[in-house]
C-alpha cells in the first residue's frame, strides 16, 4: 500500500531521538527545580519584596512635644501655619522640570524665583544650604508663612499650580515668652537625612521620610521623647501610584513634653543682663590694648547649688531659633554659621573654653591642703616671685605680706600660689620628675571635674583642659614639627616660644606650673564647669551632672519621668577645708575683689559668696570672670574680651541675684518681687487633654523691674581696708578690681620682668 | 498497515460504520489522534487566556476599556488554531511536503516585506506587518514550520526514497542553505530570539535526520562562532546588549536594565505554593512586570497560581514534549520523524528561554511561550504545529 520503506528509523536516529527526549526532559526539570527554589524556598523574602513594592505609606505627622520651663510655660511648642509645599516628582514631569509653577508660585509668595529654586533643589556635596536635605519624595515646604490669601489663591488655581499644595500644618514655634529667647539651649531642627534613617532603620525608634530631627540642643538631646511617633497609613497602589487596596493605619502619637529646670523669667533676665554687661563693656576703656573693649562674646549660667539643675543659661551673640522653622533661607543662614557670623549658634556655655583666671583659686587652694600645707600658712604674698632670671609679678605688684589661704583668696593674691605651685613642682623633681610624681595641683584639678565633661543633657558639650604633664607630652608630640620648623632663637616673641616649645615643650616647666596655679597658662574651662565646681562648694561638696530636663511627661500628663539629679563626684577635701574656702569667699564678696559689687547686699539674710577673674589671653584682651553662690543658686558669668572679672561681669551677676530674691538696690528684700527664691520644686501640671496649666508671664520680666543704674557697684561705699583700691576714688571698673591672672612673659632678650595687665 | 497519504479520508469515512461506533472504531481518526497533546495544548490555551486577561484586565492603555478585550481575543486566536489544526491534520504533512517551496517562498516574501516600511517595531524587533483591525502578523513565527517542513522534505527524501541510510553532505548543505536564507533575514530584523529558536530547530533537525556527527557539532561550533561574531560585530542592538548584561548581574541597575527580570522574580517568587489566587496578585494587579501578557505570561501564573500552577504549566509543556518526541520514535518514515523532532526543539527551546528568563536563568529575549502567551502568530504557529504532530501520529503503523 506504500512506497516508503520503514527506513526511518535507523538505530543513529533512534539514540538521537532519546537523547532528545532526555534532553527536554532535564529541561524541564531545571525549570520545575528552578520554580522550586524561588517560590518555595525562597519565597518569603520574595513576598516580602513584593509587598515593599506595592505599597504607599503616607504619613501624618506627630505632633511634636512642647519644651516647658520649670512653671510650664512653653518655651517650645507648635503652631498652626499656612504651608505652601512643592512635590518635585510633580514637577520634574513637566517638560521644565516646574520652573514656570515655582516662578508663577514666586509671584504670588511675594519671593523671588530664585529663592523659591534654592528651596527645592536637593542637598548634595556641591550644592551649599539652602537646600532640601530630606527626602525627594516628601512635598518640600517653600514657605510656612503664606498669608490665607496666597493659600486661597494657590487652591482655587490648583490647575495652574501643579504639584504645590498649601495646607495648615502644626509648625514648631519657639514663642520666647517674656522675651527669653533660650536659643542655643533649645536647639532647632532641620529635616531627617538618608544617611540617619539608615541608621536607625532597626533601632526601636526608626525615622520618617518626613521627620524633623533635633539638630542641636534640647531638640537633640530629648529627640526621641519629642519626636513622637508618626502615623501611617499604607495604601497598595499600582506601578503608577494608583491606590488600589484599602489603607491600614497606624495613628500618629503626639510626642512628650519636656519641662526644664529652666525659669523663663529668670532666663530672660539673664540674657539680658548679660548683653547690657557686654553693651557696657564696649564702652570702657582697656588701658592694655588703648581701645575700648570688644566684648565679643559671653555666656551667663544660672544653676541650683543642690541639684545642679540649670535655671537659666545664656549665651551671647545669640540668634531667633524661629529662623531654622520651616527651611532656613539663604541669608539667615550666612548670618548664622558665617565667618562674619561670631558663631551664635554655640552654646557658649558648654561649648565655650577659655583660661578661668582667679576663679580658678579654689582648686590650687584645694591641692595645697591635700599636698599638707596648712590653711593659716602664713605665706607671704609678695609683690613679685622669681625663679632664675623669671619674675612672675603679683597684680599691680601688690604686697600684702604674711597672710593666710583664706586671705590669699580673698585679696587674690597670685604670689602665694606661685610659691606653693613652685614648691610642689620642686618635690616632683622639677625638671628631672619623680617615676610617679604627686601632681597634687593637677590631681585635685581633675578631682574637681576640669578636662572632661559635665555631663549636662546638651549635645557637644566641651571638656576644657587641665594641662598637666601627660597633655603637655601629647601636645608636644602633635606640634612639635611646626614648633620646631618655626622657630627661631632671635626671632619674634611667637618664633622664640616656638624655639622654646621645640626643645623642652614636653616637659613640665617651672614656669607651667606657675602659671597654671592661677587659672593660666593653658588651662581652659568652660562656664558650665565653673558653676558646677561652686555649686559643689556651695552644697557641702557633691558634683552634680547639671541637668536642663527635669522631667518629661507624656503628651496626656499621665506619665511622668522625672529626671533626678545624679552626682558624679565630690570635692577633694574635708569639711574643714570647704567650710574655711567659703568663708573666704563670703569674704571675697563683703571685703574682698568683688565687694564693690555687693555693697548693701543683705549678706545675713542671704550670704553671698564670690570669686572674680580676669583672665590674660595671648593676643586678646582680658577675659571677664565672676563666679558667684548663695545657699540655693550658683551663678557664674564670663565675658570675654570684656575686661576684669568684677568690673564687666559684676553688675549683671547682682542684678541676676537682685531678682531672684527681690533684692532692691538698697539691701531690701521684697519677697513679692523675689522670682525665685527658692528653687522650684514642683512639676507643672499636663491635663489629659494636653493643655498645661501654666502662669502668665510679663512681655519683658527685665523691664518689670526697677531698672538698676548702671554704675551701682560704684556708687556703694566700701571700707574694706584689705582693699587698697578704692571704687570710690577710681571709679573705671578696670582699675578698682583685681585678681588677675598673668601668663609669664617670656625672658629672652633684656626683658627681666614682665609687664601686667590690667 | 502503514497509512497512506489519504488515510485521513480513507479512516474517516468508512461507510459501514456509524455514530459512537465509528468514532470509537480501533482504526478510527478519535483513536488514533494524540489526545494528551491535544488536550494539554488545549488547557494550556485556556490557562493562558486566563492569565492573560488577568494581566490586562487593568491595563486600559492596552485594553481600550475593555476588560474582556484580551480574553475574547485570546480565545479567538486559539479557535483559529484549532481550525488550522484540522486543516493541517486534513491536508496531512505529507501532502504539506509538496507544498514545501509554495510556503517556503510565502514566508521568505513576508518576512522580506517586513524589512519594508510595512513592517512594524514591537519592543525594540522590528518583525512585525500591522494588519487592519488592530491585528498585527509577525511572520518569523511561520518560518520556523516552513525551516522544519523544507529541511526535512530535502534531508528524508533520498533516505525514505531507501535510496540511502542517512542524508549525504550535499543533501545537509542544501537543507542547510534553506535555513539560511530565512535566518538572516530574520536577524536583519533583528528578531535575535526567533534566530536562536531557527537554530535550535536546525539543530534538532539535523539530529533526526540521521546526519553525520561532524554536521551536528560542526553547527554547534558555527554557532557558537557566529554568537560571538555577532557580539564582536556589534549587529546587536543597545538594549539587547542590556539583557545580557542584567542576566550577567540581576543587581545591575533594577530600575533600568534589570528591572524586568527584577520584577518577574519579584512576582514569581512572591506566589508561594498556592499564589495568592487569580487576579489577586499584587505585581500583577500593580502592573509592576512589563509586557506581562506575553512575553512575562509566566509570572501571572507563578505570582497567582504560585507553585502549583507553574509547575502545572511546565507539567502539560512536557506532556506535549513527551508525547512529540514518542511520535518522531514512532513514525516510520524519516520525514516524520524529522518535522516531529523540529517541533519538539522548537517548543522545547521556546519553554525553556521563554520560562528560564523569568526564572532569572536565561537572559531576557521576545520569544512567547507556546499556548500561553497573547499573540496571534505564536498561538496559529503552534496550533499548526500541533496538526502537524497529529498528522504524523495518526498516520504511522497501528501495531507500533
Amino acid at each position: 500500500m506504500t512506497n516508503i520503506p520503514e527506513t526511518g528509523r535507523s538505530p543513529r536516529v533512534q539514540i538521537r531521538l532519546v537523547v532528545i527526549q532526555v534532553l527536554v526532559v532535564s529541561l524541564l526539570g531545571t525549570l520545575g527545580g528552578r520554580l522550586w527554589y524561588l517560590q518555595i524556598r525562597e519565597g518569603d523574602q520574595y513576598a516580602k519584596e513584593a509587598s515593599g513594592n506595592h505599597v504607599q505609606q503616607v504619613v501624618q505627622p506627630a505632633v511634636r512635644g512642647s519644651i516647658l520651663d520649670a512653671r510650664g510655660v512653653a518655651l517650645a511648642d507648635n503652631e498652626t501655619r499656612l504651608v505652601v509645599s512643592a512635590s518635585r516628582t510633580e514637577l520634574l514631569k513637566m517638560r521644565d522640570d516646574g520652573k514656570a509653577v515655582l516662578t508663577k508660585l514666586a509671584g504670588v509668595l511675594g519671593m523671588s524665583a530664585k529663592e523659591v529654586g534654592e528651596k527645592v533643589r536637593l542637598c548634595d556635596a556641591k550644592t551649599p544650604q539652602p537646600c532640601w536635605n530630606g527626602s525627594p519624595y516628601q512635598p518640600i515646604p517653600i514657605t510656612d508663612e503664606a498669608t490665607p490669601k496666597q493659600a486661597l489663591q494657590i487652591r482655587e488655581r490648583a490647575e495652574d499650580f501643579p504639584g504645590i499644595t498649601a495646607e495648615p500644618q502644626a509648625v514648631r514655634r519657639y514663642a520666647a515668652p517674656g522675651k527669653a529667647n533660650t536659643a542655643q539651649v533649645l536647639g532647632y531642627l532641620s529635616p531627617v537625612t538618608d544617611e540617619e534613617i539608615q541608621k536607625a532603620q532597626d533601632t526601636d525608634s526608626p525615622y520618617l521620610r518626613s521627620d524633623m530631627v533635633g539638630r542641636s540642643g534640647l531638640e537633640r538631646q530629648y529627640d526621641k521623647q519629642l519626636r513622637g511617633k508618626a502615623g501611617v497609613t499604607r495604601y497598595e497602589v499600582d506601578k503608577l501610584g494608583r491606590v488600589l487596596g484599602q489603607a491600614e493605619a497606624d495613628p500618629a502619637e503626639p510626642g512628650a513634653n519636656l519641662v526644664t529646670s529652666i525659669d523663663a523669667r529668670v532666663q530672660r533676665i539673664a540674657e539680658y543682663e548679660l548683653n547690657e554687661a557686654m553693651k557696657e563693656a564696649r564702652k570702657q576703656h582697656d588701658r592694655n590694648t588703648n581701645r575700648t573693649y570688644e566684648a565679643d562674646s559671653g555666656a551667663v549660667v544660672v544653676m541650683e547649688a543642690k541639684t545642679g539643675r540649670v535655671v537659666a543659661m545664656a549665651s551671647n551673640p545669640t540668634y531667633d531659633p524661629n529662623a531654622w522653622v520651616g527651611g532656613i533661607s539663604a541669608k539667615d543662614y550666612a548670618a548664622l554659621t558665617g565667618k562674619e557670623s561670631n558663631y551664635p549658634l554655640l552654646n557658649r556655655a558648654i561649648q565655650g573654653q577659655s583660661a578661668p583666671g582667679s576663679i580658678f583659686k579654689v582648686i590650687p587652694t584645694a591641692a595645697a591642703i591635700n599636698a599638707g600645707y596648712s590653711f593659716e600658712g602664713p605665706y607671704n604674698c609678695s609683690s613679685s616671685y622669681s625663679i632664675g632670671s623669671q619674675v612672675f609679678k603679683n597684680f599691680e605688684s601688690q604686697n600684702h605680706g604674711p597672710i593666710s589661704l583664706g586671705r590669699a583668696l580673698e585679696v587674690s593674691c597670685d604670689t602665694v600660689f606661685y610659691a606653693l605651685s613652685h614648691e610642689e613642682w620642686k618635690r616632683d623633681g622639677g625638671n628631672k620628675p619623680k617615676k610617679n610624681p604627686d601632681d597634687w595641683f593637677y590631681k585635685t584639678s581633675h578631682q574637681f571635674g576640669l578636662g572632661e565633661e559635665t555631663g549636662i543633657d546638651l549635645p557637644n558639650e566641651v571638656t576644657g583642659r587641665v594641662p598637666d604633664r601627660q597633655w603637655k607630652l601629647d601636645y608636644w608630640k602633635a606640634n612639635k614639627d611646626v614648633w620646631c620648623k618655626t622657630g627661631k632663637k632671635d626671632g619674634s616673641y611667637a618664633e622664640r616660644i616656638a624655639y622654646e616649645n621645640c626643645l623642652e615643650g614636653n616637659r613640665l616647666r617651672a614656669g607651667d606650673s606657675v602659671n597654671y596655679s592661677i587659672g593660666q597658662g593653658d588651662t581652659l574651662v568652660t562656664p558650665i564647669q565653673m558653676a558646677t565646681v561652686y555649686a559643689a562648694i556651695a552644697n557641702g561638696g557633691t558634683l552634680y551632672d547639671p541637668t536642663v530636663g527635669k522631667a518629661v511627661i507624656s503628651p496626656d500628663g499621665r506619665t511622668v519621668t522625672e529626671i533626678e539629679p545624679k552626682p558624679h563626684g565630690k570635692l577633694p577635701m574635708t569639711k574643714q577645708t570647704l567650710s574655711q574656702i567659703d568663708e573666704a569667699l563670703e569674704g571675697v564678696a563683703t571685703r574682698g575683689t568683688a565687694a564693690w559689687r555687693f555693697g548693701g547686699w543683705p549678706q545675713d539674710e542671704i550670704p553671698m559668696h564670690a570669686k572674680t577673674g580676669t583672665a590674660e589671653v595671648y593676643g586678646k584682651q582680658t577675659t571677664s570672670w565672676f563666679a558667684t553662690y548663695t545657699e540655693d543658686y550658683s551663678i557664674v558669668m564670663t565675658i570675654s574680651q570684656g575686661g576684669t572679672g568684677s568690673g564687666a561681669s559684676g553688675p549683671a551677676v547682682r542684678n541676676i541675684y537682685n531678682a531672684l530674691y527681690g533684692v532692691s538696690e538698697d539691701g531690701e528684700i521684697d519677697n513679692k518681687k523675689a522670682l525665685l527664691p527658692t528653687p522650684q520644686k514642683t512639676l507643672p501640671k499636663v491635663r489629659t487633654d494636653g493643655t498645661i496649666k501654666a502662669p502668665k508671664v510679663s512681655k519683658d520680666p527685665a523691664k518689670d523691674r526697677v531698672e538698676p543704674s548702671p554704675d551701682a557697684g560704684a556708687t556703694t561705699p566700701q571700707d574694706d581696708p584689705a582693699d587698697p583700691q578704692q571704687p570710690g576714688t577710681v571709679p573705671s571698673p578696670e582699675n578698682t578690681n583685681r585678681d588677675t591672672r598673668r601668663r609669664e612673659r617670656r625672658r629672652g632678650g633684656r626683658s627681666g620682668t614682665r609687664r601686667t595687665a590690667s | 498497515m502503514t497509512g497512506g497519504v489519504n488515510s485521513f479520508q480513507v479512516s474517516g469515512y468508512g461507510p459501514e460504520r456509524a455514530g459512537w461506533t465509528r468514532v470509537l472504531a480501533r482504526d478510527s481518526l478519535a483513536r488514533r489522534l494524540d489526545w494528551p497533546i491535544l488536550l494539554s495544548a488545549l488547557a494550556l490555551s485556556l490557562l493562558g487566556s486566563l492569565l492573560v486577561w488577568s494581566a490586562t484586565r487593568n491595563r486600559t492603555e492596552l485594553n481600550q476599556g475593555d476588560p474582556y478585550y484580551f480574553l475574547v481575543r485570546h480565545w479567538l486566536n486559539t479557535g483559529i488554531g484549532l481550525a488550522l489544526m484540522v486543516g493541517a491534520l486534513w491536508l496531512g504533512h505529507r501532502a504539506l511536503r509538496t507544498a514545501v517551496p509554495l510556503l517556503y517562498g510565502a514566508s521568505v516574501f513576508l518576512i522580506l516585506l517586513v524589512l519594508t516600511p510595512l513592517g512594524s517595531t514591537i519592543n525594540g524587533a522590528h518583525s512585525w506587518i500591522k494588519l487592519p483591525g488592530g491585528f498585527s502578523l509577525q511572520p518569523s513565527e511561520f518560518v520556523k514550520i516552513t525551516i522544519i517542513l523544507g529541511m526535512a522534505m530535502l534531508l528524508a527524501a533520498r533516505v525514505d526514497a531507501g535510496d540511502k541510510p542517512y542524508p549525504d553532505h550535499r543533501t545537509v548543505l542544501q537543507a542547510l542553505g534553506l535555513a539560511v536564507v530565512p535566518m538572516l533575514i530574520v536577524m536583519l530584523m533583528p528578531d535575535l530570539g526567533s534566530v536562536m529558536v531557527m537554530v535550535v530547530i536546525v539543530l534538532g533537525v539535523l539530529l533526526a535526520s540521521g546526519a553525520s556527527n561532524r554536521w551536528v557539532f560542526g553547527l554547534l561550533g558555527a554557532g557558537a562562532a557566529g554568537a560571538i561574531t555577532v557580539w564582536q560585530v556589534g549587529i546587536l542592538d543597545e538594549y539587547q546588549i542590556n539583557r545580557f548584561a542584567a542576566f550577567a548581574n540581576p543587581e545591575l541597575d533594577p530600575a533600568g536594565v534589570g528591572y524586568n527580570t527584577n520584577q518577574a522574580r519579584i512576582a514569581i517568587g512572591s506566589g508561594g505554593l498556592t499564589g495568592s489566587g487569580l487576579f489577586h496578585g499584587s505585581q500583577t494587579t500593580g502592573q509592576f512586570v512589563p509586557e506581562q501578557q506575553t512575553d512575562f505570561v509566566f509570572t501571572v501564573a507563578g505570582e497567582e497560581l504560585g507553585f502549583v500552577g507553574g509547575a502545572l504549566i511546565i507539567g502539560l509543556l512536557g506532556i506535549i514534549l513527551w508525547r512529540a518526541c514518542r511520535i518522531a520514535r514512532d513514525t516510520t518514515d524519516l520525514y516524520g520523524t524529522i518535522v516531529a523532532a523540529g517541533i519538539v526543539a522548537w517548543f522545547a527551546f521556546q519553554t525553556f528561554e521563554n520560562i528560564g528568563m523569568t526564572l532569572g536563568i536565561m537572559p531576557v529575549t521576545g520569544l512567547p511561550l507556546p499556548f500561553v502567551s497573547y499573540g496571534g502568530s505564536s498561538m496559529f504557529a503552534t496550533w499548526l504545529a500541533v496538526g502537524l504532530l497529529q498528522s504524523i501520529r495518526i498516520q504511522r503503523p497501528m501495531s507500533a
